[in-house]
């Protein structure tokens, strides 16, 4: 099936002019595994400064869609992505893009927390230093990041020592805080709170909002009530499994405001997974 | 509050009975077996070290600095390593400068560059069998390559050769444990890394060198240990068996140039030497092998130590 797209983020010109801005835009995104196809046919515009979130159950290429947004699909040998994915307009998959360049306005997190075996202070500049930025500024991009990731209270009097130090929830909050030094204006995270005690889960939500108004975030989750609290619009995802081959393909089968695909979902499908009837 | 009862004491005995284990004999075999081969390796080891100490014991505690510096002569009193000596450590010299680059640059081509393809797989196929090849047949390959086509540049039968013989001869097994520490770094490393938009270049140089650093480092230098005690290769590259012509020092580069012999080799024509007290000047230049072997492997270990604390 194909999805409808959502009148307020139309970017064929037919939009309203207060319709918001877009920062991410697929269209027709195929991905495959060497032959076997992963990922059919999503449509998936993302506005700025929104939080949306991406749910459904394992294997539906929410987590690959997400890589097809800043190009880490690429380090996999055989990936191979069809379609575009417009980043303010231009294609990202367009030969003159560099993806290194794509990586450091399109900032990633991870669903382990994989801080480097070094400082705190070194996981954050690390960034900024390949960027080019002035040694001078570094201790101000620290504090500044690591304030934004809310962990600057309980770090700040040990910034010389490990990352491997800290607590799971802590290392998750210090890749923020590494991502956010980059200075990008996209943050993708992939499963950021599945290895975090609700605890910590909590602090990560309450950051995803105070920093929603510098940054477009794009999360995959497998927590329908984190989606439900933390997102502007939600896209559920499934999976067809061709009775033939057996090979299971992702499809994005419902794209809409948060509210409407928990509360009254055009989809049966949506229904029946947001009510846990199903995945 | 009571919420329940406890059981009566025949469930409570017919639990006790299941939950009893039975004796796990093959269990106990298989650790039997294990613990007797690991006796095994240790008595061997252990009757190696000191048959060589006992033998060679005499000549170590009454004449160690004379042993160390004297040359190879015809009568064992006065016969000594010095220019076997000099020999292994500068062929042990050379071989880090060029085994060690150029197999750990191998090593990250083929890791983190490589396709993974059919040309790649067939390579790494071929390394692996390479490392496998007899010692004399990289004698072989050396003396027809630096002893005879490069004689220009190493001067033929020179200590130059057979320290290239013997980098070629690790090169191999460099790149294999390399290529095995840098494929133990978690691919969630280099993620981070690219997720922030560093080039393959920058990850590589801050994130997976770093971390395989200590791996890379205990397998390199384990493997030049293990080289320094051939003595089939140095043997086809022309290394002397007697004494030497060259007289430089032992921290003399002009070794490089000039003949040469190594401990090896030292080691191999003394113990065919019938006359008395060469069995006992044997032992006490293999013990002084074992020595250099042991500090190269002692350096792996601060070195690695070190690294690992860095990170």
């Amino acid at each position: 099936m194909t999805v409808e797209p959502d009148p307020a983020v139309a970017t064929d010109g037919t939009a309203a002019p207060d319709a918001p801005r877009l920062v991410l835009d697929a269209k027709d995104l195929h991905v495959y595994y060497g032959e076997f196809l992963a990922v059919r046919n999503v449509h998936l515009a993302v506005p700025h400064n929104e939080i949306v979130a991406m749910i459904g159950p394992s294997g539906c290429g929410k987590s690959t869609v997400l890589r097809c947004f800043n190009r880490m699909n690429e380090l996999i040998d055989d990936c191979r992505v069809t379609g575009e994915v417009r980043y303010h307009g231009v294609d990202l998959y367009d030969r003159q893009v560099d993806a290194v360049e794509v990586r450091r306005r399109i900032g990633m997190v991870f669903q382990k927390p994989n801080p480097f075996p070094k400082s705190i202070y070194d996981n954050i500049v690390f960034g900024p230093r390949i960027a080019g930025v002035a040694k001078s500024e570094f201790d101000g991009i620290v504090e500044s990041s690591l304030r934004k990731a809310a962990l600057w209270d309980e770090v700040k009097d040990r910034l010389k020592s490990s990352a491997l130090g800290l607590s799971g929830g802590q290392q998750q909050r210090l890749c923020i805080a590494r991502a956010v030094a980059s200075n990008p204006d996209v943050l993708l995270m992939d499963e950021p709170c599945s290895a975090l005690d609700p605890i910590a889960t909590g602090k990560i939500e309450d950051l995803m909002h105070e920093i929603k108004a510098e940054y477009t975030i794009v999360i995959v989750t497998h927590n329908m009530q984190q989606a439900a609290r933390v997102s502007d619009r939600t896209a559920f995802f499934t999976v067809e499994v061709n009775p033939d081959s057996d090979r299971r393909t992702g499809v994005l089968v419902e794209y809409d405001d948060t509210e409407k695909i928990f509360s009254n979902p055009s989809d049966s499908r949506t229904e029946n997974y947001v009510t846990g009837r199903f995945g | 509050m009571t919420i329940g009862r406890v059981l009566d004491a025949g469930t409570a005995d017919r639990v006790k009975a299941s939950l009893a284990g039975g004796r796990d004999v093959r269990g106990v075999l298989f650790r039997v077996v294990l613990q007797v081969a690991l006796l095994f390796t240790v008595v061997i080891l252990a009757a190696l070290l000191v048959q060589v100490l006992t033998l060679g014991w005499e000549t170590l505690a009454t004449r160690l600095g004379d042993f160390l510096t004297a040359e190879s002569r015809s009568r064992a009193k006065e016969a000594g390593v010095f220019q076997g000596l000099r020999g292994t450590l500068w062929i042990g010299v050379v071989t880090t400068l060029v085994a060690f680059p150029l197999g750990i640059s191998a090593a990250v081509y083929l890791e983190e560059y490589a396709p993974r393809n059919r040309m790649t797989r067939f390579i790494e196929l071929n390394i692996r069998n390479l490392a496998g090849v007899p010692s004399v047949v990289y004698g072989i390959l050396a003396y027809t390559i630096f002893v005879t086509l490069l004689r220009p540049v190493t001067g033929g039968k020179t200590a130059l050769s057979g320290a290239l013989a013997v980098a070629v001869l690790v090169l191999p097994v460099v790149i294999i444990t390399s290529s095995e520490a840098i494929r133990a770094v978690p691919d969630s490393l280099r993620e981070a890394g690219f997720g922030v938009g560093a080039t393959r270049w920058e990850v590589i140089r801050s994130h997976v060198l770093p971390y395989a650093a200590p791996g890379i480092l205990t397998g390199t230098l384990l493997s030049l240990g293990r080289a320094l005690g051939e003595a089939a290769p140095l043997i086809l590259v022309g290394a002397v068996a007697g004494s030497v012509g060259y007289s430089g020092g032992l921290l003399d580069p002009g070794q490089l140039r000039e003949q040469f012999t190594a401990m090896p080799i030292v080691i191999a024509t003394w113990s065919t030497n019938a006359r008395p007290g060469f069995d006992q000047i044997t032992a006490a230049a293999i013990v002084v092998l074992l020595v250099v072997v042991l500090l190269a492997n002692a350096t792996a270990i601060v070195l690695r130590n070190r690294f690992e604390k860095k990170r």
